[in-house]
C-alpha cells in the first residue's frame, strides 16, 4: 500500500503556473524527498498528493486509484506540518485520538494505540499537557504520533524540521529514519535542505520552478547529476562551476568539480592552479577553504583535511582529480 | 536616552492622569444620571450642580408602578438575546468560510457589507415601517429581532473574520487531512480556538442591541416595546420629567453597565489581542 503516482498534473493559481505538467512515480515503502529552493514548487506538489490543493488538470493516483476528486480525508494519507498544526486547546492524549475518533475507532483501541505512540516518541510523561506547555521537539513528536495512529498508506511530511534548532534537527532526522525503516510506509518529505535530502531519502526528487530538474538516489543526483542546476544544489559545500577558458580546455562550456576533489598543497608549482586563500574555515575534520585568483571561478571552495594550516593570504595549489570533473554543454545540460 | 527619560516621566505621571481624566470624563454622565435619579423632579430641573439634596426612591417606585418597567426590560432580554444568538448562528458560518475559503469575490462581499452600515438607518425608516405592517409583525418581537440581527451582522461577520483569519490555517488543514467534517471544522477547532472572539462579538452584539433605539422604537408601540422605547416613552406630553427620565435611563443602562462590568476582561482581551496568540 502507498503507491503514489502523479499523471501530467498541472497547477495554476490564476494565471500563474506553479507547476507546469509533471509525472512522477513513488513506489510503494519508498522515501522520497521533494527538494528545492524555496519558492520551487515542492510544497504545492506535496499539497496536491495530500489533497489540500485541487489539480488544475491531471490526475493524483494513490494504489490504483484516481483521487484526484477525493478529498484529503478520505485519501487514507496522513501529514507533518512544518508548523507542527497542533490543535493548541487539546492534550497531548486528545491531539493523538484526534484522528482516530474522527474514524470512529473505539476507545479502548484509541487507548492501546496512544500508549504505543506515546512509548515509541518518549512522549508518555506529557500526554496530559497541552501543546503549549512543550518544546519544539516534543511538538513534533506528537505531530508524529497523530501521524502513526491512523496507520496511513503514506506519510507526507513538510519541512517538518525547519523549526528546530540544530542539534534536534539531526536528532529528528534519524528518528524519522528509524521510524521508517520500521514501519516501511511510503514517506514523501518536502525540504529545502539538501543535507536532510541526502541522509534520508531512497530517491530524491529535485525541483526548480515547477518542473522536476532529476529524480534519482542520492549517489546518483551527486556523482551524475543532469545539468549544473542539481550539480549546484546537491552536496555541500557546493560544487564549484568554472567557465571560460579553463573549461574550454575540456571541451565544455561549464565544468564542474566538487570541493573534495581538488587537492591542495603550499608547495610551489605543485598543482594545475594557482590561487590565495580568501578565509580558511577550520572545522577540526575538515578545512573548507576559499580560494581566490583562478579564472572562471572566483572563489573556489576546496575541501582539505584537517590538519592542514593555510590562513588569509597564502599562496595554494590545486589539482583537480581529472576523473571527477563534471562537464556540461551550453544550455547546462550534463555532457 | 532624552527619549527614554522623557518617555518614562509620562508613563509614570502624564499617562495615569490622562487616563484617570479621560475615564472620569466618561464616566460623569453616568454619575449625574444615577445621582438626578435620586432627587426629586423639583431638585433635577435646578440650574446649579446640586450634589447634596435629600435623596428619593420615588422615582424608581413610579417607574415600576405606572410604567411596567419589567415588561420593558422582559422584552429588552428577549430581543437582545435573541438577536445576538442568530447573529452568531448566521455569523459564523459565514465568517468561517469568507476566512479559510475565500473566493476573488470575498472582499468585495465584506466591503458591501460594511457600505451597509454607511446607509443612514432613516432612509429605510418608511419602507421597513410599510413592510413590518404590511405582513403583519409590527410591534412584535420577531420585529425587533429580525431588525437587530440584520443591523448588527455586518458588524459580527467583520469581527469574526478577524478572529478567524488568526487561526493559522495548518491546523484547519491538519483537521481535515485527520478526516473531519466542515460541522465539525467549526465545533471542534474554530469555536474552542477563537472562543475568546466570538465571546468578546457575542457581547458587544448584545450591547448594540440592548441599546438600540431607532428601530425599537419606531416599530413598536406597546407590546414588543424595550426599556430604550420606555426611555423615549418618557418625554411626557406634560413636559421633562428629569428625576423620573433619569430613574428609568439609569435602570434601562443598569444591566449592560453590570454585565459590562463583569466581561471587561473577557471584552478588552478580545478586542485588543485577538483569538489565539
Amino acid at each position: 500500500m502507498g503507491r503514489i503516482v502523479l499523471e501530467k498534473v498541472v497547477k495554476r493559481f490564476g494565471e500563474t503556473e506553479v507547476i507546469p505538467p509533471l509525472d512522477l512515480t513513488i513506489e510503494e515503502g519508498e522515501f522520497a524527498v521533494f527538494v528545492g529552493p524555496s519558492g520551487c514548487g515542492k510544497s504545492t506538489l506535496l499539497r496536491l498528493i495530500a489533497g489540500l490543493e485541487d489539480a488544475t488538470e491531471g490526475k493524483v493516483i494513490i494504489d490504483d486509484e484516481d483521487v484526484t476528486q477525493v478529498s484529503p480525508s478520505k485519501r487514507g494519507l496522513a501529514m507533518v506540518f512544518q508548523s507542527y498544526a497542533l490543535y493548541p486547546h487539546m492534550t497531548v492524549r486528545k491531539n493523538i485520538a484526534f484522528p482516530m475518533r474522527m474514524a470512529g475507532v473505539p476507545e479502548a483501541e484509541q487507548e492501546e494505540k496512544i500508549a504505543a505512540a506515546a512509548n515509541s516518541l518518549n512522549l508518555t510523561d506529557y500526554l496530559d499537557r497541552k501543546p503549549g506547555q512543550l518544546s519544539g521537539g516534543q511538538r513534533q513528536r506528537v505531530a508524529i504520533g497523530r501521524a502513526i495512529v491512523r496507520n496511513p498508506s503514506a506519510f507526507l511530511f513538510d519541512e517538518p524540521l525547519s523549526n528546530l534548532d540544530a542539534a534536534l534537527r539531526v536528532g529528528m532526522r534519524l528518528e524519522i529514519s528509524e521510524m521508517h525503516k520500521k514501519m516501511q510506509t511510503t514517506m514523501i518529505y518536502v525540504t529545502h535542505d539538501q543535507v536532510e535530502a541526502m541522509t534520508m531519502a531512497d530517491k530524491i526528487v529535485v525541483l526548480q520552478a515547477g518542473v522536476i530538474e532529476q529524480v534519482g538516489s542520492p549517489l546518483e543526483l551527486y556523482h551524475k547529476p543532469r545539468n549544473k542546476f542539481v550539480a549546484g544544489f546537491i552536496g555541500s559545500p557546493k560544487m564549484n562551476l568554472i567557465d571560460g577558458a579553463e573549461a574550454k580546455k575540456h571541451g565544455a562550456a561549464t565544468i564542474g568539480i566538487r570541493p573534495e576533489h581538488i587537492a591542495v598543497s603550499t608547495k610551489a608549482n605543485k598543482g594545475a592552479w594557482k590561487g590565495t586563500v580568501g578565509v580558511a574555515e577550520h572545522l577540526g575534520s575538515d578545512t573548507f577553504i576559499h580560494i581566490h585568483g583562478i579564472e572562471g571561478c572566483d572563489p573556489i571552495t576546496v575541501r582539505a583535511g584537517g590538519d592542514l594550516e593555510v590562513k588569509h593570504g597564502d599562496t595554494v595549489y590545486l589539482s583537480p582529480d581529472p576523473a571527477l570533473i563534471h562537464k556540461f554543454d551550453d544550455a547546462g545540460l550534463r555532457i | 536616552m532624552a527619549i527614554v527619560a522623557q518617555s518614562t516621566k509620562f508613563g509614570t505621571y502624564g499617562r495615569p492622569i490622562l487616563a484617570w481624566a479621560v475615564a472620569i470624563l466618561f464616566f460623569f454622565p453616568i454619575f449625574w444620571l444615577v445621582l438626578t435619579s435620586f432627587k426629586t423632579d423639583a431638585d433635577a430641573v435646578k440650574p446649579e450642580f446640586l450634589f447634596f439634596f435629600t435623596p428619593t426612591l420615588d422615582n424608581y417606585a413610579n417607574m415600576t408602578e405606572n410604567y411596567d418597567y419589567w415588561r420593558f426590560a422582559t422584552n429588552s432580554i428577549i430581543t437582545s438575546v435573541l438577536a445576538t444568538a442568530v447573529a452568531l448562528i448566521v455569523g459564523i458560518p459565514a465568517a468561517y468560510a469568507m476566512a479559510f475559503d475565500p473566493s476573488r469575490h470575498t472582499k468585495d462581499i465584506l466591503m458591501w457589507m460594511l457600505s451597509t452600515k454607511m446607509l443612514p438607518a432613516a432612509a429605510v425608516l418608511y419602507p421597513m415601517t410599510f413592510l413590518a405592517k404590511g405582513i403583519g409583525i409590527y410591534d412584535t418581537h420577531f420585529v425587533i429581532i429580525l431588525v437587530l440581527t440584520l443591523v448588527n451582522l455586518p458588524i459580527v461577520i467583520w469581527m469574526l473574520f478577524t478572529y478567524f483569519k488568526e487561526i493559522p490555517k495548518d491546523i484547519i488543514e491538519a483537521a481535515q487531512m485527520d478526516g473531519i467534517n466542515t460541522w465539525g471544522e467549526i465545533k471542534e477547532i474554530l469555536i474552542p480556538l477563537a472562543w475568546g472572539g466570538i465571546a468578546a462579538t457575542a457581547l458587544l452584539t448584545f450591547i448594540f442591541c440592548w441599546n438600540e433605539a431607532y428601530w425599537t422604537v419606531r416599530l413598536t408601540t406597546t407590546e414588543a416595546s424595550t426599556l430604550s422605547a420606555l426611555i423615549e416613552g418618557n418625554r411626557a406630553p406634560e413636559g421633562l420629567f428629569f428625576g423620573r427620565l433619569s430613574a428609568v435611563s439609569a435602570a434601562a443602562v443598569g444591566p449592560i453597565v453590570v454585565l459590562g462590568w463583569f466581561c471587561q476582561k473577557q471584552l478588552v482581551r478580545g478586542l485588543s489581542f485577538g483569538a489565539v496568540k
